[in-house]
C-alpha cells in the first residue's frame, strides 16, 4: 500500500514537471526565430521533450511517452539543423504540445483520448517523411543526447551501427542509488537486447571505516553482443546519463580483459545494496502502475478544471533562508522572554518590554515574509499570452505584437490564479474587438502589425495590471445606442465618454455585430468585472475611438491581510483600508455645504466632496454630531473621493481578514471582519461599497454633487 | 442538564440508526421550552457582548469571535417578536450548524436558559398546528409533549433566511429596515 501511495507522488511529480516541460516546450517553440533557431533554446525544447517521453515511460504511460517520441524525432532534426526551423514545424509542434497536455489531463479519467495523438502522429511522420535525412538523422542525433557527455565522436556514428556489439564502459557516479537508479535493472534491459557480459571495476580507494555503504563506488565494463544500435544501448542509460561516464565503442575482433581480482569482495557490497533498491523500485513500480493512474488521475482532475490552481508552490531558496532566520529570531526572543515567567519583579519591567517590543518586531517580519512564500511573479499568468495572442492573431488574420511589461511583478498566488481567466478575456476582446485587420489599419494609416501590451506594476497596496492595444477603441455611439436599446440608459439621459465606456461592463452587452467563436455574446465583460470584483478588485476602461483602449485592473496584493485604519465611531471600531485613506482632516463647519437640505459637502482645496456620516449610513449612535467635533477620513475609492465621518481615529495595524459570509452573508458597506487583540470582532469598511450605500441611500443627490464638483 | 452518559450512547445510536426522531436539546424562552436537534448544536457557551453589524434586522445582535470564526448572533426572542428582557446569568449562547443554500453556517442562538435533554420517537411529534403567532409555523417542526409539558421543536435550518434578510436590510426605503434601524438606535 505504501508503495502505492509513494508512487501516487511521484507519478504526481511527473505530471508537474512534464507540465512545466511542457510550457518550456511551448515559450521555446514561440520564441524560436524561423529559420535561425538559437541552438540553446532548440536544445531546452529537445530536452523537455525527451525528459517527458522517459517519464512517461517509466510510469506507464505509453501513449504519451511514445507520442512524445515522434516529437523528440522531429526537434531533433531541427536542434541538428538538418531540417529548417519553418512555420508548418513549429506550427506543428505547438499542437502536438497541446495533445501532450490533453493527454496528461486524461490520464485523471484513466483514458487516455489518443485519437488525436493518432493524427498528429501521423502528421509527423509525414513531415519526417519528406524532410531531409530523416530516418538516418533521427537515431544517430538522438544518441548524441547522451553521448553529449562520454565525448565519444558521434561523427563517425553512423558507421559504427553496423557493429558486432557494444563495449560499454560504465562508471557510475556515487549518488547513483539515491536518484532511484539501479544497474542491474539497467544490464538486465540491456540483456533484452542481445548476449550480455558484465565485469565489476571496483579500483576506488575506500576506507571501510568511512564508507556509507549507500554510495556507489562501482564500476561496469560490459560487453553487449546485439545488433541493437548505439540509440538503443543508449536509451537504457538515459537516466543516469547525468551522473555517470559512459563509454560506448563498438566491439572489434578482440576484448580486452583487464578486471582486477580485487574488485571481487567489493562487488558483494554492491549486491547487498542494490537488491535493496531492486525490490522496492521496479517491482513496485509495475503493478503500482495502474492504481496510480487513477489516483492521481482525481486529483489532476480537479487541478485541470480549476484552472491550474495546483496545490503546490515553488519558493525562492532565498526566501526559505529569510524564514528560517526569522524562526531563529522568534525562538531566541521566546526564551529570552520566557526568563520572566519564573519569578518577576518590577526591576525587570524594561526587559520585559524591550523583549515584547522584540517579539512585536520578528511578529511582524515573519508574517511579512511568510506572506512573501505566497507571492509569484506574474509572469506565471502572463506566460499563456505568447501562445494566445498568436494563434487568436493567426485565427482572425490580425498581425499582433505583443509586449509584456513588468513581469516580475508579484503577487499573490491565490490572486494570481485567479486573474488568468479575467485577463484572457480582456486579451481575447482586444484581439477580437480592438484590433483591426491589417487592410484597416493601413486605411486607418497605422502600420499593419498591432501593439497588445499587458503591463503590471504596483501602485501603493494594489496590483495594476493593463491591456492596452492600438486598436479602433470604443465607438461610443453604438455603445450608447446598444445601452438605450437595451433600457440601461434612459433615451434622454447624456453620460459621460467614461461611464459610457464602462457601460461595456454591463450584464448582456455586446456591440459586436457578428457572434464570433472569441467573443461577442456579451457575457463577457460582467463576468470579468465580477470576478475582478470577487478578488476585491476593480477594473475599468479608458478608450479613445481610432487610437486605441486600456483596460486597467486593479487589484490588492492579498487576499489575507490588510493594513489597516481604525476608526471609532460611538462605541464602534471599525478598520478601513490604509491604502483607500488620502488624508484625515478637521473641517471647519462653514466649509460644508448642505445640498437639498439633505446632502453635505465639504471644500477640500479645489474640489467639493461628499460627507458619508458613518453613524447615519450604519444607524448607531455617535460621539459627535457635529462636523467640527469629528474627524472627516477622505478616502478614495473608483477615482471617487468621499469624506467619512467618523469620531476619532485610533491606532492602524494589520488585520487578518476573516469572511462574514462564511457564516451570514455579505453585507454592503462592508467588506469582511477581523479580530482585534482584546479578541472582539471589528469589521472591515469597503469604501466602494460606503459610497455606492451613500447614493443609493441619497437617490439622485449624485447628479447634484457632480454638477457642483 | 448536560447530557448524561446514557444520553450520550442514545446519540450515537440515533445518529447510526438515522432515526426521524432522535434527540433534542431544549431551552427556554419567554416560559416556554424549545427544542433543537442537538446533532445540530455545535456548543454551549455564556453570553457575551458582540460587535453590531449596522444594516441589520434588530434580531441579529452582531457577531462573536468563536475560536477565530467570525459567528453571528441571533436573539431568539427577537426573531419571534417576543418581548426582550435584560441577559441575566442564565442567558446562553446555543451555538448551532445550520444548512443553508449547500452552505453550513454557524450561528449562535441567544436564549433565556439551557434546559435538558430529550430523546424522542418520530412517533411522540406531532405536527405543527396552524398557530399564526409570532412564531411561524415554518420554522417548527413538530410538538412533543415530554412529562406534561409541551415542547415546540425548531426546525433550525429554517431559523434565519438569509435571503430575506438581504432584502429586508439593503435598501433604506423599506419600512422593514427603517424601523429596525431605530430600533437598534434606542437599544443602543
Amino acid at each position: 500500500m505504501s508503495v502505492d501511495v509513494n508512487m501516487a507522488e511521484i507519478a504526481q511529480l511527473f505530471i508537474e514537471e512534464s507540465l512545466e516541460g511542457l510550457d518550456i516546450m511551448e515559450s521555446g517553440l514561440l520564441n524560436l526565430d524561423l529559420g535561425a533557431a538559437d541552438p540553446e533554446t532548440m536544445n531546452a525544447i529537445f530536452r523537455a521533450a525527451h525528459s517527458i517521453k522517459g517519464g512517461g515511460a517509466t510510469f506507464g504511460f505509453m501513449e504519451i511517452s511514445e507520442f512524445a517520441h515522434h516529437v523528440e524525432t522531429l526537434l531533433d532534426e531541427m536542434r541538428q539543423g538538418e531540417r529548417p526551423v519553418v512555420r508548418e514545424g513549429v506550427d506543428l509542434l505547438l499542437q502536438s504540445v497541446d495533445c501532450i497536455r490533453d493527454m496528461i489531463g486524461c490520464l485523471a479519467s484513466g483514458n487516455v483520448d489518443t485519437a488525436r495523438a493518432k493524427e498528429l502522429e501521423t502528421q509527423l511522420e509525414a513531415m519526417l517523411q519528406q524532410g531531409p535525412g530523416s530516418a538516418a538523422g533521427a537515431s544517430e542525433s538522438a544518441a548524441t543526447e547522451t553521448g553529449a557527455q562520454d565525448a565519444a565522436p558521434s561523427a563517425d556514428a553512423g558507421t559504427e551501427q553496423a557493429g558486432a556489439g557494444w563495449n560499454i564502459r560504465f562508471r557510475p557516479g556515487p549518488g547513483i542509488f539515491k536518484s532511484c537508479n539501479d544497474p542491474l535493472r539497467m544490464f538486465r534491459e540491456l540483456e533484452s537486447l542481445g548476449e550480455l557480459e558484465v565485469r565489476v571495476v571496483g579500483d576506488a580507494d575506500l576506507d571501510f571505516e568511512t564508507l556509507e555503504p549507500e554510495e556507489c563506488w562501482l564500476g561496469w565494463d560490459l560487453e553487449l553482443r546485439t545488433s541493437a544500435g548505439r540509440e538503443a544501448v543508449e536509451e537504457v542509460f538515459a537516466w543516469v546519463a547525468d551522473e555517470c561516464e559512459l563509454g560506448l565503442e563498438p566491439i572489434p575482433a578482440a576484448v580486452a580483459d583487464d578486471v582486477p581480482a580485487d574488485a571481487r569482495p567489493v562487488a558483494a557490497v554492491a549486491e547487498s545494496a542494490a537488491p535493496a533498491k531492486a525490490q522496492d523500485n521496479p517491482a513496485g513500480a509495475k503493478p503500482a502502475a495502474k492504481p496510480v493512474g487513477k489516483s492521481i488521475g482525481k486529483s489532476i482532475g480537479k487541478a485541470a478544471s480549476a484552472s491550474q490552481e495546483t496545490g503546490s508552490i515553488r519558493v525562492n531558496i532565498d526566501k526559505v533562508d529569510a524564514l528560517i532566520n526569522l524562526v531563529g529570531e522568534l525562538v531566541i526572543t521566546q526564551s529570552m522572554l520566557s526568563r520572566y515567567n519564573g519569578d518577576f519583579d518590577f526591576t525587570q519591567i524594561q526587559g520585559l518590554r524591550e523583549g515584547l517590543t522584540q517579539l512585536s518586531r520578528n511578529t511582524r517580519e515573519l508574517q511579512e515574509s511568510v506572506m512573501a512564500i505566497r507571492m509569484l511573479p506574474i509572469s506565471f499568468a502572463f506566460s499563456r499570452f505568447p501562445r494566445l495572442v498568436r494563434d487568436t492573431g493567426n485565427a482572425l488574420g490580425k498581425n499582433v505584437e505583443l509586449k509584456l511589461v513588468g513581469e516580475n511583478t508579484e503577487l499573490d498566488k491565490t490572486v494570481l490564479e485567479k486573474i488568468g481567466d479575467p485577463l484572457v478575456h480582456l486579451v481575447r476582446n482586444s484581439l477580437d474587438h480592438g484590433l483591426e485587420t491589417p487592410e484597416e489599419r493601413v486605411a486607418a494609416g497605422k502600420p499593419e502589425t498591432g501593439i497588445l501590451e499587458l503591463n503590471a506594476y504596483h501602485e501603493g497596496g494594489n496590483i495594476v495590471i493593463e491591456v492596452i492595444d492600438d486598436g479602433a477603441g470604443i465607438n461610443k455611439d453604438k455603445v450608447l445606442a446598444k445601452a438605450r436599446e437595451r433600457g440601461l440608459v434612459g433615451p434622454d439621459e447624456q453620460l459621460a465618454d467614461d461611464r459610457v465606456n464602462n457601460l461595456i461592463f454591463m450584464a448582456g452587452f455586446s456591440t459586436a455585430d457578428e457572434v464570433s467563436d472569441l467573443s461577442g455574446r456579451g457575457v463577457g465583460m460582467d463576468v470579468v468585472r465580477r470576478n475582478i470584483a470577487d478578488l476585491g478588485g476593480h477594473v475599468s476602461v479608458q478608450s479613445e475611438c481610432g487610437v486605441g483602449s486600456k483596460f486597467t485592473i486593479r487589484l490588492p496584493l492579498t487576499l489575507a491581510i490588510l493594513d489597516g485604519q481604525l476608526v471609532r465611531v460611538g462605541k464602534e471600531s471599525y478598520i478601513v483600508s490604509l491604502v483607500s485613506i488620502v488624508e484625515t482632516i478637521q473641517v471647519c463647519a462653514d466649509k460644508v455645504n448642505q445640498i437639498a437640505g439633505e446632502s453635505e459637502l465639504f471644500k477640500l482645496r479645489d474640489e467639493y466632496l461628499p460627507v458619508l456620516r458613518l453613524h447615519e449610513l450604519f444607524g448607531i449612535q455617535a460621539d459627535s454630531t457635529r462636523i467640527d467635533d469629528g474627524l472627516l477620513v477622505v478616502a478614495e475609492a473608483n477615482g471617487q473621493r468621499v469624506g467619512i465621518f467618523v469620531d476619532d481615529l485610533q491606532e492602524q495595524q494589520q488585520v487578518v481578514i476573516k469572511s462574514l459570509e462564511a457564516n451570514y452573508r455579505q453585507m454592503q458597506g462592508i467588506s469582511g471582519a477581523t479580530i482585534l487583540g482584546d479578541g472582539t470582532v471589528a469589521l472591515i469598511l469597503d469604501v466602494p461599497g460606503l459610497i455606492q450605500l451613500y447614493y443609493d441611500r441619497n437617490g439622485g443627490a449624485r447628479h447634484q454633487a457632480a454638477a457642483v464638483a | 442538564m448536560a447530557a448524561t452518559q446514557k444520553h450520550m450512547e442514545e446519540l450515537t445510536q440515533q445518529a447510526e440508526s438515522g432515526d426521524a426522531g432522535g434527540q433534542y436539546l431544549t431551552f427556554m424562552l419567554a416560559g416556554e421550552e424549545y427544542g433543537v436537534e442537538i446533532l445540530k448544536v455545535q456548543e454551549i457557551k455564556g453570553w457575551d457582548t458582540a460587535t453590531p453589524i449596522p444594516n441589520t434586522p434588530d434580531y441579529v445582535l452582531g457577531v462573536l469571535n468563536l475560536r477565530g470564526a467570525v459567528v453571528p448572533i441571533i436573539d431568539l426572542r427577537k426573531r419571534f417578536s417576543l418581548d426582550s428582557v435584560p441577559y441575566g446569568a442564565t442567558t446562553v449562547v446555543i451555538v448551532v450548524k445550520m444548512a443553508h443554500d449547500d452552505q453550513e453556517r454557524t450561528v449562535g442562538l441567544v436564549v433565556d436558559a439551557v434546559a435538558d435533554v430529550y430523546r424522542l420517537e418520530s412517533g411522540e411529534i406531532q405536527p405543527p398546528p396552524d398557530m399564526g403567532g409570532a412564531v411561524h409555523t415554518e420554522f417548527v417542526r413538530g410538538l412533543a409533549t415530554v412529562e406534561e409539558k409541551m415542547v415546540i421543536l425548531l426546525e433550525v435550518d429554517r431559523l434565519i433566511d438569509f435571503k430575506n434578510m438581504h432584502a429586508s436590510s439593503s435598501g433604506a426605503k423599506s419600512p422593514d429596515s427603517e424601523e429596525t434601524q431605530t430600533e437598534a438606535e434606542t437599544e443602543s
